[in-house]
């Protein structure tokens, strides 16, 4: 019988932050750009430039610190890491080892399996580093300095997951808090949140860790997912063989699906840290966490809450919207346009929802303005047009950011309530559907819904259904006599 | 009287009565430099030019009264680790031999502002690491009192120039002593600031937390003037501090009756000069007859300071001039097999022996299993030689201290020996560690005619007793000029 495995994995998490400029100079910190535009003597490492502390890059690391239960420290430092690469133009990155500013947190997560806290062991303040861009034809290497000095925070958790569904959990629910805190977009596809993955696997019910591996360039949550089952089987495919899991770090191909090593321990670089003489210690006073914490955006815990208590909504409804911030930001500044809670609440997690994953899309990709989606469902609820003109308006609403006002009216769909066309169209129908007519007199109430059916389809959609089923009933009424 | 024997504030007073044009005393300087630094190889540098074009600028306005600052139109150098926007800022070294910043370093902006006029960059050992300015890879600079002599290092170009009357003052960088030591070998006064005083946005890092930007100049008033109009607090620098009282020319004053004066035993033992300690103690008696109180005392932990030095300023210098790769400037090597060989390569070609050295010792105290030991430890060290000048001037307004151990060695005979010539900064670098302005200003001279410098060292912040105690000194003797600054064509 085959041994039992409990897989360990800790995670490392670089998130970018979403200040205006760069963590230790004023250029902008905006993904893009030319290359090397967002650049000064400072973040290209020119000789006797110094560095100057960002304040939002050290606010938002105790907002996430705060959220994260952690402590915040109260005099904090940055220490240089050494390494010679084209893309690192100091050949050191400031970062912080010594004295990170936020230690022993963690938070909560939820899986199949139930509740369980992830311990957070620090969360630190660093700079990126630039880009290396290959040209394979002319066989050179250009570098685009702009990413370096974008602020990230490091948040290193404890080696307390043990699977890939809570290690998916745990991200969802970080992204979740950074993203309502606005610190950063957490993007993993554009590269501002990267996770990653330290993997060993044990025998179950012993205590020793075994020989861990790194695992880089995950870009997804599915990348995540997937390249710890493959770690997993890989590393235990190695333990049954007699074989022994190699110290190293390895790189992830999502296409190929499999890792191969990037360098094992003995290569592992000796960064000699040492205090960064340029920067004096941050000294974080009781006052300025309280200040942060006062100006805390709310999370969403109190959102939720706040969606029943104000809006009246069902906690279905709250949970479902505050689980993307993007859906919750939606929410509010359509219900601050045009009321209606639960009306909004229902077109976003039914018509944005289907759409979404119609077209593939996340919540926080969504591009249609708030003005346009409220003048949608005022439309929709004043009967103004019926559900099914506004679906479909609703496509383009959701694709182009239309104005539904205009398509409405541009194309004659508002809601027909003009009895005289409505009857004319009802007398047609019934002349062509004596059987249904035969039917419904007979008894067959069913056949009542077919020759509305067939009236709203020769008014194209528009008509106001109520007053053809009004109509319809009359005029069966009528041929009874 | 040539306008070049004056000094700083004299012909600034020349410049701004009118008496003397801008143009003629930078042509002036301009013609110094032509006449004596083939011999002397004090500037890497020379602008003729851009110093011509900026002194008509100047000129203008100090007409239209816009300029009306003691250093208006007056000729300066600057050593070349300090950043000049347009104009090549090597370093000593054959790393940066082509390379022109993008912008100016602060100290150098707030002279340009005062409307000093920059004649060009000095030599100095290579990113300032040495005793003597031959590391440079510009070739040494020669002492003016006596050209086969060292001027000292690591601003020895600044000293030189300012003692050969190239210029009316210059600015250098201390480190570990290098604007004191080659002050007092030169025979020129030299102030080092309390550490933060200036800016140091521009001074290309050799030890960025024992690194300083101050004065060298012919004279204290001189020195005074150029650190009041250097010392600014500057949000590109986080260390520079927020200063209230920098009107350090309110302290020239001849009085220091009742001041208390520290003679720390420690600086006059063994391995300093015969010479260099009567010339100390004569001037501690020279302070005494104006009604000042001298005391030996010890002050412990002497011993420390020269290791805590090159173990912090080495593991600071070896992450400093890590960005010296060649992928973005400097020199880069013409044949390389992939980006590691380019590094190496690059290195290899572009640093001198002295750099490699420290860039060496620097590596090694921080790599992992070392960094107790040797960086940790010598952190500790920092500190407690912190502590006893804190003790000593509790009690002390200033300490007297030789500039160095001995006056100016031949050329070719300090770099046998490497850790004979640390050594050699045992009276200057515990100032350093412990972030205190000190001056050194000629004293005297040895058996051989060669200049003395007298070390004074104050708390932090206390500029002003060190300028006070300083200036007078220098009213008990007259400034010798030297030999070769009044006739460069009498070779000695």
């Amino acid at each position: 019988m085959g041994k039992r495995y409990e897989t360990v994995i800790g995670l490392e998490v670089h998130v970018e932050l979403s200040t205006r400029t760069k963590i230790f100079c004023g250029c902008p910190a905006a993904f893009g750009g030319a290359p090397n535009s967002h650049t000064c003597p400072v973040c290209m490492g020119m000789p006797g430039a110094l560095p100057v502390l960002n304040r939002q890059v050290v606010e938002y690391a105790i907002a996430v610190g705060l959220a994260t239960d952690c402590a915040i420290t109260e005099c904090c430092q940055f220490d240089r890491k050494n390494y010679f690469y084209p893309d690192n133009p100091k050949a050191y990155q400031i970062s912080q080892l010594y004295l990170p500013i936020c230690q022993n947190g963690g938070i909560e997560i939820e899986t199949a399996e139930g509740k369980k806290r992830i311990g957070i062991h620090e969360i630190h303040m660093e700079e990126d580093a630039g880009k290396l861009v290959h040209d394979e034809e002319e066989n050179v290497s250009a570098v685009d300095y702009n990413r370096a000095g974008v602020p990230l925070l490091e948040i290193v958790s404890e080696q307390d997951l043990r699977s890939a569904e809570e290690t998916v959990a745990y991200l969802e629910k970080l992204r979740l808090i950074i993203q309502y805190l606005g610190a950063s977009d957490c993007k993993m596809n554009e590269g501002s949140m990267r996770a990653d993955v330290n993997l060993s696997v044990r025998e179950a019910g012993t205590e020793e860790l075994g020989t861990r591996t790194e695992m880089k360039n995950l870009n997804s949550f599915r990348a995540v997912s997937r390249a710890i089952a493959a770690e997993r089987d890989r590393q235990i495919g190695l333990l049954e063989a007699g074989k022994k899991v190699v110290q190293e770090t390895r790189r992830w191909d999502d296409r190929k699906e499999c890792s191969f090593s990037m360098r094992s321990k003995e290569d592992a670089k000796d960064y000699r840290y040492f205090p960064e003489p340029d920067l004096p210690p941050v000294i974080i006073s009781e006052r300025w966490i309280a200040d942060v914490r006062r100006r805390q955006p709310e999370l969403r815990g109190e959102k939720m809450a706040r969606y029943q208590k104000e809006f009246g909504l069902p906690a279905y409804d709250a949970q479902l919207l505050t689980g993307d911030k993007a859906f919750a930001d939606l929410f509010e500044a359509t219900v601050e346009i045009c009321g209606r809670p639960k009306r909004v609440s229902n077109w976003i997690m039914v018509e944005v929802s289907r759409l979404l994953k119609e077209h593939g899309m996340a919540p926080d990709e969504i591009r249609f303005s708030p003005e346009n989606f409220a003048k949608l469902i005022v439309l929709a609820d004043t009967g103004s047009i019926t559900n099914t003109v506004a679906k479909e308006a609703f496509e383009l609403v959701f694709l182009e950011d239309a104005d539904p006002e205009r398509y409405v009216k541009e194309r004659g769909l508002a809601t027909v309530n003009d009895e005289g066309a409505l009857r004319a169209a009802a007398d047609t129908v019934l002349a062509e559907n004596p059987q249904s007519v035969k039917d419904y007199l007979g008894g067959k109430e069913r056949a009542l819904g077919f020759l509305v059916g067939q009236t709203m389809k020769a008014m194209r959609g528009k008509a106001n259904p109520a007053l053809v089923k009004a109509i319809l009933l009359e005029l069966l009424h009528e041929e009874t006599e | 009287m040539s306008i070049m024997s004056l000094s700083a504030i004299e012909l600034g007073k020349k410049i701004r009565e009118r008496e003397i044009g801008v143009a003629e005393a930078v042509g002036e300087a301009l013609a110094a430099i032509k006449a004596k630094d083939k011999a002397l190889g004090s500037f890497v540098t020379v602008d003729r030019e851009g110093a011509m074009e900026r002194a008509g600028e100047v000129q203008r306005q100090i007409d239209m009264g816009e300029l009306t600052g003691p250093l208006a139109g007056v000729p300066m150098a600057v050593k070349d680790n300090l950043c000049t926007r347009g104009m090549r800022t090597t370093c000593g070294s054959r790393m940066l031999s082509d390379f022109k910043p993008v912008y100016t370093a602060e100290a150098v902006r707030n002279l340009e502002r005062a409307g000093a006029i920059l004649l060009g960059k000095t030599n100095m050992d290579e990113f300032a690491m040495g005793s003597t300015t031959e590391t440079s890879a510009y070739g040494a600079t020669k002492n003016p009192w006596d050209l086969s002599r060292v001027p000292g290092g690591s601003s020895g170009g600044s000293c030189a120039a300012v003692a050969a009357e190239e210029c009316s003052f210059a600015l250098g960088s201390d480190t570990g002593g290098s604007i004191r030591q080659p002050a007092a070998f030169c025979g020129v006064t030299g102030l080092k600031p309390t550490y933060g005083t200036v800016s140091r946005y521009g001074l290309v890092a050799y030890a960025s937390s024992l690194d300083a930007v101050g004065p060298v100049a012919r004279n204290v008033a001189d020195c005074a003037a150029v650190l009041e109009a250097i010392a600014s607090h500057d949000k590109k620098d986080s260390t520079s501090v927020r200063r209230e009282d920098c009107c350090f020319t309110e302290a020239l004053r001849d009085d220091v009756k009742g001041m208390c004066i520290g003679i720390p035993r420690d600086y006059l033992a063994a391995g300093v000069d015969e010479a260099v300690r009567v010339a100390v103690f004569d001037a501690a008696g020279a302070l005494e007859k104006k009604g000042a109180h001298i005391e030996e005392f010890d002050l412990g932990l002497t011993e420390y300071a020269v290791p805590a030095y090159y173990v912090i300023a080495c593991a600071e210098a070896g992450s400093n001039l890590a960005r010296f790769d060649g992928v973005r400037y400097g020199h880069r090597a013409k044949e390389y097999d992939g980006f590691h060989d380019m590094y190496k390569k690059s290195r290899a070609e572009g640093f001198g022996a002295e750099v490699k050295r420290r860039i060496l010792l620097g590596s090694f105290v921080l790599s992992s299993g070392y960094y107790d030991a040797y960086y940790l430890k010598a952190l500790r060290a920092r500190t407690l030689i912190r502590q006893a000048f804190d003790r000593a001037f509790a009690r002390y307004d200033v300490l007297l201290a030789p500039g160095a151990p001995s006056t100016a060695p031949r050329l070719g005979e300090a770099l046998k020996d490497p850790v004979q010539m640390y050594q050699g900064d045992v009276c200057t670098v515990a100032v350093n560690l412990a972030g205190l302005p000190a001056l050194s200003l000629p004293c005297g001279r040895d058996e051989n005619g060669l200049p003395i410098g007298l070390q004074l060292i104050a708390d932090c912040f206390e500029e002003k007793k060190l300028i006070r105690t300083a200036y007078a000194f220098e009213q008990t003797r007259d400034y010798e000029r030297c030999p070769f600054a009044v006739h460069p064509e009498r070779r000695t």
